[in-house]
C-alpha cells in the first residue's frame, strides 16, 4: 500500500510516517472551522437582529450556540490537536504512528463520527444541558472508545521511540489526553433514561444543585485549561521553532511551564462561581489559584516569544511565523485577562456580562485559531510536498484581516460588558434601580452590530486561508513580489 | 526527578495524573461529603410531572445559554429578582442551571411574577410583549402536544440519581401530568397535595391539548417560589 508517504527523505534512517492520516485531519480542521466560525457568526447577527432566528426550533439562538462552541472548540480545534499531535509524535519519536494507518483511520472516522452525533444532537434538541457538555451519554460513551484508542496510538508511539528523551511539546500532548479522558468522565457521568422506559437520547446527570455547578466548571475550566491551552502549548512548543528555525528558548522555563500549569490549572474552576451557593472557601481557593496561574502561564510565553532570539527579522518577510507570535501574544492577554476577572471584586461586575464572552474570544479567536491557522500554513505544503505556499501575500492579508475582526470582537464585547454590569447596578437619586433590564439589552445593539462584523472579518480570512491552502495543494505557486521586498526606505536587514 | 520522567512515558503520564488530582480531590471531595455545602431549608420538593416535561423544554431549547438562574448576594439583584440563590433550592436540579450568561434577566425566582397569559404571548412571540426583546420566538410550543408516556421513565431515572421520588407519585405521574394541566377534567387536590405550591391551571388556555406550553409554564411558574426566603431572613430588631 503507498497510503503511507515517506516525507522527510533528507534522513535515509527516518521510519515511515503516517502522513496520509494526517492530511485528513488538516482537512477536517479546515472545513469545521469554517463551519464553526460561520454558525457563530450567524448566532452573533441573531443577538442583534433576532428575527434571523426564523421562529423555528433547529435555527434559534439556543440550539445553534452549542452547535458553534462545540464545532470551534471539538472540531476544529480537536482535528487540530489529533492531526497535529500526529504529525509531531512521529517526528519528535523517529517513529511511525503506533497502531498503523488503519488504527489512525478509525480514530480520524471515529472522531469525525463524534462531532455529527453531537452537532446533528444539537440541532435536534438532543442535551445534557451541560456548556461545552451538551452531547448525550451515547455520544459521549462513543467519544470515550475514540478518545481511548488516542491515547493508545499516542502513547505508543512515544514508547516505541527512537530519541532517548520526550520532547517538551509531547508532554503536553500528552497531559491534554489526560487531563481530557478524566474531566470527560468526571463531568458526564449519566444515567441514561431508556433504562426506566424513558426516552433513548435522554440521560440525567448524577450530581445535582451545587455539586453538579462545581463538577462542572472544574470540567469547564479545564477544557479550556488542557483542551485549548495545553494541546496547543504542544502545537506551540513544536511549530514555533520548527518556523523560526531555532530551539527552544529555554528549556528549564518549559520544564517548570509545564508542572506549573497542570497543577494549578485544574483548581481554577470555582472563578465561574464567585458569589453563588458554592461554599465561600472554594471561591475564595478558586480565586487564589486563578490568580497564581498568571505566572506559568507568562512563563510558557515568554518561552514561546523568546524562541525568536536571533530570528525577529523573520517576522517582516514570514507571514506564517507572524500568525505564530500574534497568536502568543494574544495567549499572555488572555492569560493576564484571566486572572484578572476572577478576582472577586472585578467578577461581580463581569460575570453575566459579555465582558467573559470577549475574554473567551481574545484566547479562542487570538490564541487558538492565530496559531492553528499557523500550523495549517506550516502543514499543507510539507504534508503535500510543494515547495512554499501558494502565496505568502494572501497569508498577510489574513493576518491583518482577522486580526482587525479580533480587534472589533475583543474591544466591543469589553465596551459592552463593562456598560451592562454598571448600569445593572445603577441606582438614581432617589435610591431606586436606574435601569430596567430590556434598558440594557437595548444598549448592547451597536456592540452586538460591531462585534459581528469583526466575525464576518474573521470568517472572510478564514476563506481566504482555505483557498491558498487548496491552491497550495494543488501545486499552484502565485506569480507576486516576495514578502518584505515592497519596503522602499529600508534595505534588507543586514544580519 | 525531570530526566527520569523525561526517559518514561508511563511515569510521566502517572505523575501528570497525581499532579492533576490533587486540586480536583481537594475541591470536589469536600464538597460532596461536608453537610454545610447545603443548608436545610423547608418546603424544597422533586418537580411535578408537569414541570419536569417542562423543564426538559427548557434544557431542549438552551434557555441555559441566555438565562441564569442563581441570584448573587447584591443589593441590586435582590431588589431586581429577588431573595439570593441558596443552595437548596437546586438540590433536585439533574443538571443544575445556575447559567453564566444573562443575555436576558435572572429566572431564579420568575414564578408567579407574570401571569400564564403574558408567558404564553412572550414565548410566542416575545416582541408582542417586549419590543425591545431579542429572544428567539417559540410559536411551535403551543401547537405541541406534550408526550406523558415516557414521563415515568424520567422520574424513576431521577429517583435513580437521588431525587426522592415516592412510589405514589411515580404511579400517579400522567394522571398528575393532566390534571395540573388542566383542573376541571383531573383531580388538581392530589396534586398539590404529592406536590404542595404547584401552579394549577390550564397554563395556554387551550384545556383541551396538553401542550409543551403547557409544560414549560408550569416550570417556569415555580422556579424560586417553593422555599419561603422570608422565614430565613433575619432583620435588625429581630422580627
Amino acid at each position: 500500500m503507498s497510503s503511507a508517504s515517506l516525507a522527510n527523505t533528507a534522513s535515509s534512517s527516518a521510519p515511515e510516517y503516517y502522513d496520509d492520516l494526517i492530511k485528513k485531519f488538516v482537512i477536517a480542521a479546515a472545513f469545521w472551522g469554517l463551519a464553526g466560525f460561520l454558525a457563530g457568526d450567524y448566532i452573533a447577527w441573531q443577538l442583534a437582529f433576532p428575527v434571523l432566528n426564523l421562529d423555528l426550533e433547529w435555527t434559534s439562538f439556543g440550539r445553534l450556540r452549542p452547535l458553534h462552541t462545540s464545532a470551534v472548540i471539538f472540531a476544529f480545534g480537536g482535528n487540530i490537536l489529533l492531526g497535529s499531535s500526529f504529525y509531531v509524535v512521529q517526528r519528535t519519536c523517529r517513529a511511525s504512528l503506533f497502531g498503523g494507518n488503519g488504527f489512525g483511520s478509525f480514530i480520524f472516522w471515529g472522531y469525525q463520527l463524534f462531532i455529527v452525533l453531537a452537532a446533528t444532537g444539537y440541532l435536534l434538541g438532543i442535551t445534557q444541558g451541560k456548556e461545552y457538555a451538551e452531547p448525550e451519554w451515547y455520544v459521549d460513551l462513543w467519544l470515550t472508545i475514540v478518545w481511548v484508542a488516542y491515547l493508545v496510538a499516542f502513547g505508543g508511539t512515544i514508547i516505541k521511540r527512537k530519541e532517548p528523551h520526550i520532547y517538551v511539546a509531547n508532554w503536553f500532548y500528552l497531559a491534554f489526553i489526560l487531563t481530557i479522558a478524566v474531566l470527560h468522565l468526571g463531568n458526564n457521568a449519566s444515567v441514561p433514561a431508556v433504562l426506566s422506559g424513558g426516552e433513548f437520547t435522554k440521560s440525567y446527570i448524577v450530581w445535582a444543585g451545587v455539586q453538579d455547578a462545581m463538577t462542572q466548571w472544574w470540567y469547564g475550566h479545564n477544557a479550556v485549561g488542557f483542551f485549548l491551552t495545553a494541546g496547543f502549548l504542544g502545537m506551540m512548543y513544536y511549530f514555533v521553532p520548527k518556523q523560526a528555525e531555532r530551539p527552544v528558548y529555554s528549556y528549564r522555563l518549559s520544564v517548570v511551564h509545564f508542572w506549573g500549569l497542570t497543577f494549578l490549572y485544574i483548581w481554577a474552576g470555582p472563578h465561574h462561581l464567585h458569589y453563588t451557593a458554592l461554599p465561600d472557601w472554594l471561591q475564595t481557593l478558586g480565586m487564589t489559584f486563578s490568580v497564581m496561574l498568571w505566572m506559568p502561564s507568562w512563563g510558557g510565553m515568554i518561552n514561546g516569544v523568546m524562541t525568536l532570539s536571533g530570528a525577529w527579522h523573520k517576522l517582516r518577510t514570514d507571514p506564517v511565523l507572524r500568525f505564530m507570535v500574534a497568536s502568543i501574544g494574544f495567549y499572555g492577554m488572555s492569560t493576564f485577562e484571566g486572572p484578572l476577572m476572577s478576582i472577586k471584586a472585578v467578577n461581580s461586575l463581569s460575570h453575566y456580562t459579555d465582558w467573559t464572552i470577549g475574554h473567551v474570544h481574545a484566547g479562542a479567536l487570538g490564541w487558538n485559531a492565530l496559531v492553528s491557522f499557523g500550523v495549517l500554513y506550516f502543514l499543507v505544503p510539507k504534508l503535500w510536498n510543494r515547495e512554499r505556499l501558494y502565496s505568502l501575500r494572501l497569508v498577510n492579508m489574513h493576518f491583518w484581516i482577522s486580526t482587525i475582526g479580533i480587534v472589533l470582537y475583543i474591544a466591543s464585547m469589553w465596551v459592552s460588558g463593562i456598560m451592562q454590569g454598571l448600569m445593572w447596578r445603577t441606582y438614581d437619586s432617589l435610591g431606586f434601580l436606574q435601569y430596567s433590564f430590556i434598558e440594557t439589552v437595548e444598549a448592547m445593539h451597536p456592540y452586538y452590530v460591531i462585534r459581528a462584523a469583526g466575525g464576518l472579518l474573521f470568517v472572510l480570512g478564514a476563506v481566504l486561508m482555505i483557498y491558498n491552502l487548496w491552491r497550495t495543494a494543488r501545486g499552484d505557486i502565485r506569480d507576486e513580489a516576495p514578502m518584505g521586498l515592497d519596503n522602499t526606505q529600508a534595505a534588507p536587514a543586514a544580519e | 526527578m525531570q530526566a527520569m520522567l523525561e526517559r518514561n512515558v508511563v511515569l510521566l503520564a502517572i505523575a501528570t495524573i497525581i499532579t492533576i488530582s490533587i486540586g480536583a480531590l481537594v475541591q470536589l471531595v469536600p464538597l460532596y461529603t461536608m453537610e454545610t455545602t447545603i443548608e436545610k431549608v423547608d418546603g424544597m420538593r422533586p418537580y411535578t410531572p408537569l414541570e419536569l416535561a417542562g423543564r426538559n423544554i427548557y434544557l431542549r431549547e438552551g434557555c441555559y445559554l441566555c438565562h441564569s438562574q442563581m441570584i448573587r448576594p447584591f443589593r441590586d439583584e435582590v431588589e431586581r429578582y429577588g431573595h439570593y440563590s441558596l443552595a437548596a433550592e437546586s438540590m433536585y436540579d439533574h443538571p443544575f442551571q445556575w447559567g453564566s450568561k444573562r443575555t436576558g434577566p435572572d429566572l431564579a425566582r420568575v414564578g408567579h411574577k407574570y401571569s400564564n397569559a403574558w408567558h404564553v404571548a412572550h414565548l410566542t412571540n416575545p416582541r408582542s410583549v417586549v419590543p425591545e426583546s431579542i429572544m428567539p420566538g417559540y410559536p411551535f410550543l403551543v401547537d405541541r402536544p406534550l408526550s406523558t408516556d415516557k414521563i415515568v421513565g424520567d422520574m424513576k431515572t431521577l429517583r435513580v440519581v437521588g431525587v426522592p421520588y415516592t412510589d405514589d407519585q411515580i404511579e400517579n405521574a400522567q394522571a398528575d401530568m393532566l390534571a395540573q394541566a388542566n383542573p376541571d377534567e383531573g383531580d388538581a387536590d392530589a396534586v398539590l397535595a404529592r406536590y404542595p405550591k404547584a401552579a394549577v391551571g390550564v397554563f395556554d388556555n387551550n384545556p383541551s391539548t396538553l401542550t409543551e406550553m403547557d409544560a414549560l409554564v408550569a416550570y417556569l411558574q415555580m422556579l424560586g417560589t417553593l422555599v419561603d426566603t422570608k422565614s430565613y431572613q433575619t432583620s435588625p430588631d429581630g422580627r
